[in-house]
């Protein structure tokens, strides 16, 4: 069954419901409203816009005044984006230091105590995936939400295997298959919200129990979507440690 | 016998066992899961494809110059070097025992297209748990420092890899970049982007043009050796991972795009930082190249 | 992918005393082969995985000729195929015998 997706307005109507000052403008989110007492800061990307190296710093910015104001005010970034921006001006301009600054941006934000909470609402693959939503401590999606690193019929010409057969194979394998379930048995998205409730609390709830370490491997391998990788990385650490 | 073979391997031809084995000091490589434990891919049987005792990555620790580091080497010529569950979780491994080990620094030989399709969802939650380690690793004083010059060029979540990376060094076949030539044709159509135009892909993603803007910290000749060298002088000269080197980054990149965003191609870029002969870089040596940056200031930083 | 294991008692075993190699690279017409001196001094099997099936006859008579010329007696040897032609088996073959020898 595929839900109706929640839109932006109501995602920011449902956090706020005193009002706020977030805007979108060429498809970047920014801005705050008020939080539990303090405020929650917004960054993101909105109606399945591709990321480039103007947007993947625009938005870093905003991450790094977060941080320079030293608020420690927690950071919700929402995604229904495109993947990267795919041009020859984009990369020739150094698109991977761009996304990569991004991601470093929301990570030293993470280490200067601002909670990071992603927001997956719409679409989201690749680059830009990993660059916003992944670079959180913590990701959750609303029903609806489409992520996923490359559509069947992309890897169907990539691995030129049959489209119909990746479609069936996509029904029982959960590693490759694109959509919200099988990220979600990755362990790459935390919890999936229930978009009929208040989203505040729901979010409060998460930055409460925010995860101490990345267990994301740990979660794939409770949910099956990623059997083996928590055990494999367990054992290189521990074998390297050892010396 | 590591000397002369140092001096003549090419970086670009050599597996990732060999320039593994070449960069360190002889005889000093512990692998980390390595082939005889058989960890790997539990998902490729479902496609019929072959897998690789490895997984196509070789982790562990040696000793380059007398000096304790973490190796990561990934075998371009497997699977195009890409991530899927194993290859991915080995790193992570790698990366979080560097946090408490605390080596004198993590060398990451990247070669890869980025995420292998076939394992697409763990691929890529794999470069994201390895950019939070790398962070965690350079935070806790550990240089991480990316190695590129192979077949299969830094490319996809690679790309986002190396650009997390304290110092980077490249050669004139190490391509960098998040979408390659053939998924941009793909996506965007030939007068986009020609991906049989080997010459433009060279000008847009290659070593020598991301050396001169600044993407990369050092340009190597294509041996071991030039890779050795550039990695000891990049260990002893990383950048911090604090608020002041992404505040300089913001603004070097910054600095870039309102300085070159309207270029339409690398010879335009390379004209305006104030090269002479923007046409002869393509073909230039070594030496020559090197003069070359020696002069352009946007090319050394430690904003990264 | 088809699975192919052939065991063969050898005169002798393989000279040296490396406990292991690795040689090769899986990918389009190459293959890697592992080495293990863990068998019995008079032993060898190869275990192959290949994505080219129906070959079985051709494999035999590679591993085969390897054991006559190289007797590793005491090595399990582990062969990952990207589907190699025959001469290039024989080659790496060779060569992995070599650096167990060293």
């Amino acid at each position: 069954m595929t839900r109706a997706k929640t839109t932006l307005a109501e995602i920011l109507a449902s956090l706020f419901p005193g009002g706020h000052a977030v805007t979108v403008a060429n498809g970047l989110i920014a801005g705050d409203g008020p939080f539990e007492g303090g405020r929650l800061r917004v960054i993101g990307i909105d109606g399945d816009t591709p990321l480039g190296i103007e947007g993947a710093l625009a938005l870093a910015g905003h991450v790094l005044d977060a941080v320079r104001s030293g608020d420690r005010a927690p950071i919700l970034v929402a995604v229904d984006s495109d993947s990267q921006r795919m041009s020859r001006r984009d990369e020739l301009l150094g698109l991977n230091e761009c996304l990569a600054h991004l991601a470093k941006a929301l990570l030293l934000a993470d280490r200067h105590g601002h909670p990071t909470v992603g927001l997956l609402y719409g679409h989201s693959a690749a680059g830009a995936f990993i660059a916003t939503a992944l670079a959180t401590r913590v990701l959750a999606a609303l029903p609806g939400a489409n992520p996923s690193v490359m559509d069947l019929p992309s890897v169907a010409r990539v691995t030129k295997l049959p489209l119909d057969k990746l479609q069936e194979m996509a029904k029982s394998t959960q590693v490759f298959a694109p959509g919200l379930d099988n990220m979600r048995a990755a362990g790459a998205v935390h919890a999936v919200l229930d978009p009929a409730a208040p989203l505040g609390p729901q979010i409060r709830d998460l930055i409460a129990t925010l995860p101490e370490r990345d267990g994301r491997d740990r979660l794939g391998r409770e949910r099956g979507g990623r059997p083996v990788a928590e055990e494999i990385a367990a054992t290189v650490a521990g074998q390297l440690r050892g010396r | 016998m590591a000397g002369p073979d140092r001096d003549r391997l090419s970086w670009y031809e050599a597996s990732a066992r060999q320039r593994l084995d070449a960069l360190l000091d002889p005889g000093s490589f512990t692998e980390a899961l390595g082939p005889a434990e058989r960890r790997m891919s539990p998902h490729l049987p479902l496609f019929d494809l072959p897998r690789a005792f490895d997984d196509g990555i070789v982790v562990g620790a040696g000793v380059l110059d007398g000096k304790a580091v973490f190796v990561a080497a990934q075998e371009g010529r497997f699977m195009g070097g890409a991530f899927g569950e194993v290859h991915g979780a080995k790193l992570v491994g790698l990366l979080r025992a560097a946090v408490a080990a605390k080596p004198a620094a993590v060398l990451l030989l990247l070669d890869t297209g980025g995420v292998r399709l076939q394992e697409a969802n763990a691929g890529e939650t794999a470069i994201a748990e390895a950019m939070r380690a790398i962070v965690e690793a350079r935070a806790a004083g550990v240089p991480v420092v990316g190695l590129i010059g192979g077949r299969a060029g830094c490319f996809g979540g690679g790309g986002l890899i190396a650009g997390t990376c304290s110092r980077l060094a490249v050669s004139e076949g190490g391509r960098i970049s998040v979408s390659g030539p053939e998924v941009i044709e793909t996506n965007k159509g030939a007068e986009e982007f020609d991906s049989r135009d080997r010459a433009l892909v060279w000008r847009t993603m290659g070593g020598k043009h991301r050396r001169l803007i600044g993407g990369a910290d050092a340009f190597c000749a294509d041996t071991v050796a030039a890779f050795r060298e550039a990695a000891l002088r990049l260990i002893a000269d990383a950048p911090a991972f604090d608020l002041d080197t992404l505040v300089a980054e913001q603004d070097r990149l910054q600095a870039r795009l309102d300085r070159f965003g309207d270029c339409r191609d690398a010879t335009d870029i390379w004209a305006r930082l104030g090269v002479n002969d923007p046409d002869a870089v393509p073909a230039m040596d070594t030496p020559a190249f090197e003069e070359t940056v020696a002069h352009l200031r946007e090319a050394t930083h430690d904003a990264r | 992918m088809e699975s192919l294991t052939f065991r063969h008692t050898t005169k002798t075993p393989l000279a040296g005393s490396k406990p292991q190699a690795i040689t090769g690279v899986v990918a389009s017409g190459n293959l890697e082969i592992l080495l293990e001196r863990v068998l019995p001094p008079d032993t060898c099997e190869v275990a192959i995985e290949t994505p080219v099936s129906g070959y079985g006859q051709v494999w035999e008579a590679v591993v085969a000729d390897f054991v006559a010329r190289a007797q590793p007696g005491g090595l399990r040897i582990s062969i990952n195929d990207g589907g190699a032609r025959p001469d290039t088996v024989s080659l790496r073959l060779l060569q992995g015998a070599r650096l167990m020898e060293a």
